[in-house]
């Protein structure tokens, strides 16, 4: 291990000379839920979409169908609102935590 | 015929048998960069003393033409032998007989293996190298898979078992190697997945390489699944053959104790911590100034490396050793170093094996990733083993020891029989400079000078709790000592330890937080 790559790390205020570890400097910066995004709970196949730009919604109504692990997964809205844009296509394969679509 | 004529004769059979899949299978698997499975266990063990057993056993499979192949030995070598002179069980997949699939007569000699060594005490290395279970066999080899878990589970704690990767191993034939005590990979040849890069690309899109999915340096860097990483197999065999003098034979014996060597003199414990408390150093340094023959046996060197642990010997006994590793996060406890320190404190205390822990760390590591990967449950792992762990325990604080941090490495409290501190030990709630700002908070903001203030408050903390006298002053350590006591410290705790007796209430197990 090379010295001058020691960082500087503060734990309870206290800077300590260290080496970081991969893993650390990898680790995923949290993102606060934004209530009006729907994200992929799992990666899988977007087979169909039920809603259109613009649409007015109720909560518990159809948005989309997401298979994955051979299930097919109505994503229903979470809330009363207008789709205000879709980011997703039918047949697309999505990353988990991907963007489907966004509320107004 | 005539008994010289069976004899002739038995010779033929055994001869075909075991060259296993035939010359070209053979020649397939060195042109893979890999040995055969005879000859992986022939560079374990000592010269001679392999033994073979079930070497004509035959498959029971009848489906899609199985019943019309023959598979020598059924894709596996099972025997005994011996390391060092010591006695051991061994058994390897064959992969030049159909890939070294897994059928039921296949498993069935595995765990038969498995059971005698359970049987006699002695240790059992399983060389794994398969394309997985016998499709053809169908469930009947999930059955044998599960079969082997079984005894894998049933001989965890009563008998040593090391597995070596040597090829795929894939699917459920990974929680075999999962349930032992000690996995080794070797660069290039190991691959192990639950499930592969195919699956995964159909299912989810992804796509990625078996080597970058579950290759060697992934399952010692990355996930820690694996514990050892060696370039090649002959290297891989004398890290096998270097940890087997290190444990005992079974969960009844003592390791075997070895003549006493003194550290190298060239060493000096006084000065590898640096003087300034931010500044790191090697812990293992540490470790080998007070190792006979400053030999240190390190254990998952490559992944959570903000700990360290292994074995060396002191005073020619085996010793377990937990040391935090300020070189690396500052030493900080977090989900993977929870995670292998406290396996490994259960290694130890389920073979009689001392535990002597370090203790240098700052506290657990901050963030919403440690929190939401559940730290708490993680983190509870090293007090649950520490606290259930019987053995002889003996803790050195080198410098700092904060909060939870310090209640966690095995203090007094968690049932440490001996807890020794260095001059430079800091056994406080926090490091001076938290402290001073919460304690002091009105005064620090009321000050006409806030930063002269704090200063000054962090300095009166510093000399008042920075040190080991408040906690020895409480009898929560035994004895500061000055470094160049360590060795004698710890030769002397551990002698006075051997018959230790620490008996508690009766239970069937505890509820481990896993």
């Amino acid at each position: 291990m090379n010295k001058n790559e020691l960082k500087s790390f503060i734990i309870d205020e206290t800077k300590y000379q260290t080496f970081l570890t991969k893993k650390f400097i990898q680790r995923k910066k949290y993102q606060p839920h934004d209530p009006k995004k729907i994200t992929a709970f799992i990666p899988g196949l977007i087979c169909k979409i039920v809603v259109k730009d613009g649409q007015k919604i109720k909560e518990g109504e159809s948005l989309l169908i997401l298979e994955a692990m051979k299930m097919k997964n109505n994503l229903k809205s979470p809330k009363d609102g207008i789709i205000k844009k879709i980011h997703v296509n039918e047949g697309e394969k999505v990353m988990k935590d991907q963007l489907l679509l966004e509320f107004e | 015929m005539s008994l010289a004529q069976k004899i002739i004769d038995f010779f033929k059979k055994r001869d075909k048998a075991s060259i296993g899949g035939g010359q070209t299978a053979i020649d397939k698997q060195y042109a893979s960069g890999k040995m055969t499975a005879r000859d992986r266990i022939k560079a374990i063990l000592d010269a001679n003393s392999f033994h073979e057993y079930d070497l004509f056993v035959k498959h029971t499979g009848k489906d899609f033409g199985l019943d019309k192949k023959e598979l020598p030995g059924d894709g596996v070598i099972t025997g005994t032998g011996t390391v060092y002179g010591q006695p051991i069980c061994i058994f390897a997949q064959d992969f030049t007989v159909a890939g070294g699939s897994l059928g039921l007569m296949h498993a069935r000699k595995i765990t038969k293996i498995m059971d005698h060594a359970i049987k006699m005490g002695i240790p059992l290395i399983g060389i794994n190298d398969s394309g997985g279970a016998r499709i053809q066999e169908g469930v009947n080899s999930l059955a044998g898979y599960g079969e082997i878990f079984y005894r894998n589970t049933l001989a965890s704690g009563v008998i040593p078992q090391i597995s070596v990767i040597l090829g795929p191993c894939a699917g459920g034939a990974v929680y075999s190697p999962a349930l032992t005590d000690f996995v080794f990979v070797v660069d290039k040849i190991s691959k192990m997945f639950i499930t592969g890069p195919e699956v995964i690309k159909t299912v989810l899109g992804e796509e990625i390489s078996m080597e970058d999915l579950g290759g060697a340096r992934v399952q010692t860097e990355i996930s820690g699944n694996a514990h050892f990483f060696a370039n090649s197999e002959l290297e891989c065999f004398e890290q096998i053959k270097r940890l087997i003098t290190f444990i005992p034979w079974n969960n009844r014996r003592k390791a075997k104790a070895f003549p006493p060597k003194s550290p190298k003199a060239s060493l000096d414990i006084e000065h590898i911590i640096p003087s300034e408390p931010s500044t790191p150093y090697d812990v293992r340094d540490i470790i080998r100034a007070v190792a006979d023959g400053s030999d240190f046996f390190e254990i998952q060197e490559r992944w959570a490396a903000n700990i360290v642990i292994g074995f060396c010997r002191i005073d020619g006994e085996t010793v377990g050793i937990v040391a935090n590793q300020p070189l690396v996060l500052a030493g900080v406890l977090d989900v993977d170093s929870s995670d292998k320190a406290a396996r490994f404190i259960r290694y130890c205390d389920a073979f009689s094996i001392p535990i002597i822990t370090f203790v240098d760390l700052p506290g657990y590591l901050p963030g919403v990733d440690q929190e939401h990967a559940g730290v708490i449950r993680h983190g509870a792992k090293i007090l649950y083993s520490y606290s259930e762990a019987t053995v002889p325990k003996i803790t050195m604080i080198l410098r700092k020891a904060y909060g939870g941090g310090y209640i966690a490495m095995c203090s007094r409290h968690l049932g440490a029989d001996f807890v020794f501190a260095w001059p430079s030990a800091e056994i406080a709630v926090m490091g001076p400079e938290g402290a001073a700002n919460i304690i002091f908070k009105q005064e620090i903001s009321e000050s006409a000078n806030p930063d002269e203030t704090r200063k000054q408050k962090v300095q009166e903390y510093t000399e008042k709790f920075a040190n080991p006298y408040v906690a020895a002053a409480h009898g929560h350590v035994d004895a500061v000592i000055s470094p160049k006591e360590t060795r004698d410290f710890l030769i002397h705790a551990i002698k006075v330890s051997e018959t230790k007796k620490d008996i508690r209430p009766f239970k069937k197990h505890g509820i481990a937080p896993f």
